[in-house]
């Protein structure tokens, strides 16, 4: 168990060197998940908020569908966008295998199903009334939809940070479509699998405490805001 | 006197049933019509439907001389208001609940800011006014809702059983008060109710349903 404390060791010396190479890995997880998350709800907020208060044939089999997509196994979302982008592939001429643009459709694939299933789940379990209400009131169909994301901000922060978190902790496509080159593609959980192959516990060790403390920032971002006063 | 609300022909059928059949409903500006009958006889319904949140499958609801279709439905809701029997409250202070629908109408702020503190000032609760919904009394959540309709100084007042979650001691105080808002603002209202006394107290006229039939 030394080498454990001995990684450790290191690891906060490899931080504390402010290690460029690391420092890169880090932002790149950042960006590329950052923009994966932002872009997924963007798509995934409307979605949920259509399947939970639309009324429309096949409303039901949907939203089964994006429930079965929070399990999407990340393997298969890499090989499906490999195939797609592979140079042959019927999006191969983007040229974009191997590039962070390739991780960030991955990883929007990935985290669709989960914010747009959350994002569901948090505005069925408002009452049905309250939109009634909100009509009553005078409300257009837009300001209804804005009063109840407001109304519903709890969940709908959770959804965020449970997209946030299936996208960052992911390795198997970002490994697939980035192919974890040195300096290009290479992201803190692909670096993580590469060092602890070659037996590298420092860094890999040192990896892992930033990939922790940026979960953990960003959450507790999120979730300041979340436990905010409403602003309305 | 002047017709604010006609019902011509309605028929509403809900999960393929007919749960409304009216041939014939007039509410004249100024008139408090209370709506009566047993559990399922079609009042709620019948409130949604002239709210234009319900359309109806047979018939025609004219509001203040205009055919209401869902082309105008939001200019015609926004000069009603609606109480429902649980206050439906926002998650967020009093004040803000009480501002919602005028912030709906994008009313100018100072004009938001008077009516809140008036309205809130009228029916009691100007000390909840930063209170969050969820530590308020039932009674106190429903002066909020009425607040809430009454700052919209609407043209037709719908209220669905809105005392009804309530002691009898709170719900005679609100009565009286209800009582004094609408004769002080000659509003027109609509108002379900399963109380004969509510009805005496409150209404011009009483309209009795069974079955989604008008009775006699
Ligand atoms: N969302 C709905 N879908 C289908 N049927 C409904 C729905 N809401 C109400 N109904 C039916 O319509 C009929 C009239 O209901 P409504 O709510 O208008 O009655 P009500 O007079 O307001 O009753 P109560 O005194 O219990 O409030 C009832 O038979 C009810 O089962
Ligand atoms: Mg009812």
């Amino acid at each position: 168990m030394a080498f454990v404390w001995r990684g450790l060791l290191q690891a906060i010396e490899l931080l504390w060197q402010g290690d460029a190479e690391v420092l890169g890995i880090t932002l790149l997880s950042l960006k590329v998940s950052g923009l994966a998350t932002s872009l997924s709800l963007l798509i995934g907020l409307p979605l949920g908020t259509l399947l939970a208060l639309g009324r429309f044939r096949g409303r039901s089999f949907l939203l089964s569908l994006a429930n079965t997509g929070m399990a999407l196994p990340p393997v298969v979302v890499g090989l499906g966008v490999s195939i797609l982008l592979w140079r042959s592939g019927p999006l191969g001429s983007l040229r974009l295998i191997y590039t962070p643009a390739a991780i960030v459709i991955a990883q929007v694939i990935i985290a669709v199903p989960v914010v747009t299933s959350l994002t569901a789940a948090a505005l069925q379990q408002l009452d049905p009334r309250l939109r009634l209400q909100l009509l009553g009131l005078g409300a257009s169909q837009i300001q209804v939809v804005f009063t109840l994301w407001l109304e519903a901000r709890l969940p709908l922060l959770a959804a965020l940070m449970a997209g946030f978190g299936s996208v960052i902790s992911e390795v198997g496509a970002s490994m697939m479509v980035g192919g974890n080159i040195r300096g290009q593609t290479r992201v803190l959980t692909t670096a993580i699998v590469l060092e602890t192959g070659k037996g590298q516990f420092d860094r890999a060790i040192a990896l892992s405490i930033l990939l922790l403390t940026l979960t953990f920032l960003v959450n507790l971002g999120l979730t300041l805001i979340q436990q905010r006063r409403p602003p309305l | 006197m002047k017709r604010l609300v006609d019902v011509r022909g309605l028929e509403v059928v809900r999960a393929g049933r007919t749960v409304l059949s009216l041939p014939r409903l007039t509410i004249a500006q100024g008139e408090v019509l209370a709506l009566m009958g047993p559990n399922g006889a079609g009042k709620s319904t019948l409130l949604l439907a002239i709210a234009g949140l319900l359309p109806p499958t047979r018939g025609e609801i004219w509001f203040a001389g205009e055919r209401l279709t869902r082309r105008n439905a939001l200019a015609l809701r926004r000069r009603m208001a609606l109480v429902l029997q649980e206050p439906q409250l926002l998650s967020t202070t009093v004040w803000n609940n009480v501002a919602l629908g005028l912030r709906f109408r994008r009313l100018p702020r100072p004009e938001i800011r008077q009516r809140t503190e008036t309205w809130l000032e009228r029916l009691g609760i100007a000390h909840l006014a930063q209170r969050r919904a969820g530590q308020l009394s039932g009674g106190e959540a429903q002066r909020v809702s009425l607040a809430r309709a009454f700052a919209l100084e609407p043209d037709l007042l719908l209220l669905d059983e809105p005392f009804s979650a309530l002691d009898t001691e709170t719900r005679a105080d609100l009565i009286a008060d209800l009582r004094h808002l609408l004769a002080a603002s000659g509003a027109t209202a609509l108002l379900v109710t399963h109380y004969e006394e509510e009805a005496r107290q409150l209404a011009t006229r009483t309209l009795r349903l069974v079955d989604g039939k008008p009775a006699d």
